[in-house]
């Protein structure tokens, strides 16, 4: 079990030497004079105004709030999804109401936001 | 030295290895199979003396550019995760493939190895707990990079594909409620019988709503066309990686790249019997041509079926316009996610109704 992991630990160096690889070791090949000019931010060739680290539309927070949501929801189904056919045997149809219950709690929390129209992404002030 | 941590080492060092180097045919595959598509002749000009091998030699110049390209770091960039984004977008992409099994288990030594990196109980689990940091990486390209365009391109390109890991991750439970598992060999094995003798059992014939959903959900996630709207070219210059150049750029095509290898991989291991042969069982396969004749036969079949859905993946492409961003959302959260929640619960009411046939309950 834990040998596993140990392999996939390798397949990390492996990979993190492999950027190290394309990363580091071009450096030797490839030409470096770099320019004011160049390495200004790309613009369509306008002289850019201003940083780009400004507050965005809070359309992709609320998003990312919801999927936080429904992610937690999936890592609890994955062992109800594995020992089901298991469960079911002895307790009959009990493991398929609880998982139902538990989905109806966060079904409430999508058709909450799709009655508000925080789903749909074209929205009218109010 | 135990002959598993020899095997164990060799399976880690040839499985990235083959992935990376899947790349540059991939990108060959795509740019002849969209020429092919579009009725033009594709690339054919990149040439060591006569030989041009069908344009196969157009991949090997573009890596060779990329490695002599000057690189550059805007001066407005952040300093530590402009250089970090690439790499946190190439390494997990490379960390999901370990548990893809190529093959059924191997007896070699009286030692019985996997014929996967690694072989996790959970590989399901961990598959998609990996490939997820890849949106982080993603999300620092955009904002790190100090531009409009990376900035609007990373935050679509995030809202994007954790709306759709949602859908990716509920379609498969459907196929999880009827194997019981989440060892993708063990899934693979299950895979082998047949109904009525003729049709081999893939998961694909128990599950098509699922497959169908999974599908559209690992276009997304790839962030392929018809989903492909965090580059849109027409719009967004490159969208999240319009600031990086020469072997950054690379990584980010590579991560890209290999996304779509692993999502195949995933979609074939899950619903199309991974590494089976079609009506040939490893214990029968391996009693005709012998233990690495079979190994090989069931890698030419995982890696067949595989490079079909490689081939699916560039088909669609070529063929679908692209969504606008509020269809892609609607369609995401809207259609996909409350579609796969219904085929959870349709697929564990079938499958108490089949206990209850069956006389268990």
């Amino acid at each position: 079990m834990l040998f596993d992991y140990l392999s996939v630990v390798v397949l990390l160096v492996l990979g993190l030497a492999n950027i190290f690889g394309m990363m580091v070791l071009p450096k030797l090949l490839r030409p470096h004079n770099p320019t004011a000019q160049k390495l200004v931010a790309y613009e369509c060739g306008e002289n850019p105004i201003g940083t780009s680290w400004l507050q965005y539309n809070v359309r992709f927070f609320v998003v990312a709030l919801v999927f936080i949501i429904f992610d937690m929801e999936i890592v609890f189904m994955f062992p109800w999804a594995v020992v089901f056919k298991e469960v079911y045997a002895t307790s009959g149809p009990l493991p398929l109401i609880e998982m139902a219950f538990f989905i109806a709690v966060l079904a409430v929390g999508l058709i909450y936001l799709w009655v508000e129209g925080l789903l749909d992404w074209i929205r009218t002030i109010r | 030295m135990n002959i598993e941590y020899i095997a164990g080492i060799i399976k880690a060092v040839t499985i990235p290895v083959m992935a990376l180097n899947s790349i540059p045919l991939l990108v060959w595959m795509e740019r002849r199979g969209s020429a092919f598509i579009q009725n033009r002749h594709g690339p054919n000009r990149a040439n060591i003396g006569p030989i041009t091998l069908f344009g196969l030699l157009h991949p090997f110049a573009d890596a060779i550019k990329c490695v002599f390209k000057e690189p550059f770091r805007p001066t407005k960039a952040h300093p530590i995760f402009y250089p970090l984004a690439p790499a946190l977008v190439v390494v997990p992409a490379l960390l999901t493939l370990a548990v893809v099994p190529l093959a059924d288990h191997i007896f070699l030594m009286g030692a019985e190895i996997p014929m996967s990196v690694a072989e996790l109980e959970y590989g399901i689990v961990y598959m998609f707990a990996v490939s997820s940091i890849s949106v982080l990486g993603i999300t620092l390209a955009g904002w790190a990079s100090n531009n409009k365009f990376s900035l609007m391109g990373g935050l679509r390109s995030t809202a994007q594909m954790i709306s759709y890991e949602l859908s990716l991750g509920l379609s498969i439970f459907g196929a999880l409620l009827v194997y019981g598992s989440l060892n993708p060999n063990e899934i693979a094995r299950l895979q082998g019988e047949t109904f009525f003798g003729v049709i081999p059992a893939w998961g694909v014939l128990m599950q098509p709503l699922g497959f169908l959903l999974f599908l559209i959900a690992a276009f997304a996630e790839a962030n392929r066309n018809p989903f492909d709207l965090p580059e849109g070219e027409s719009e967004l210059v490159a969208g999240y990686h319009t600031e990086y150049g020469g072997m950054k750029f690379s990584m980010f095509m590579m991560g890209e790249y290999v996304a779509m290898v692993t999502l195949s991989a995933l979609t074939v291991t899950l619903f199309f019997g991974g590494w089976q042969v079609p009506w040939v069982t490893t214990e029968a396969l391996q009693a005709t041509v012998g233990q690495p004749l079979r190994v090989l036969c069931q890698f030419l079949a995982f890696a067949g079926k595989t490079l079909f859905f490689c081939w699916l993946f560039i088909w669609v492409r070529w063929t679908l316009p692209r969504f606008r961003y509020d269809q892609l959302m609607r369609l995401g959260w809207k259609v996909i996610l409350p579609l796969s929640i219904v085929n959870v619960f349709v697929t564990a009411l079938v499958l108490l109704g089949l206990g209850w046939m069956k006389g268990t309950l």
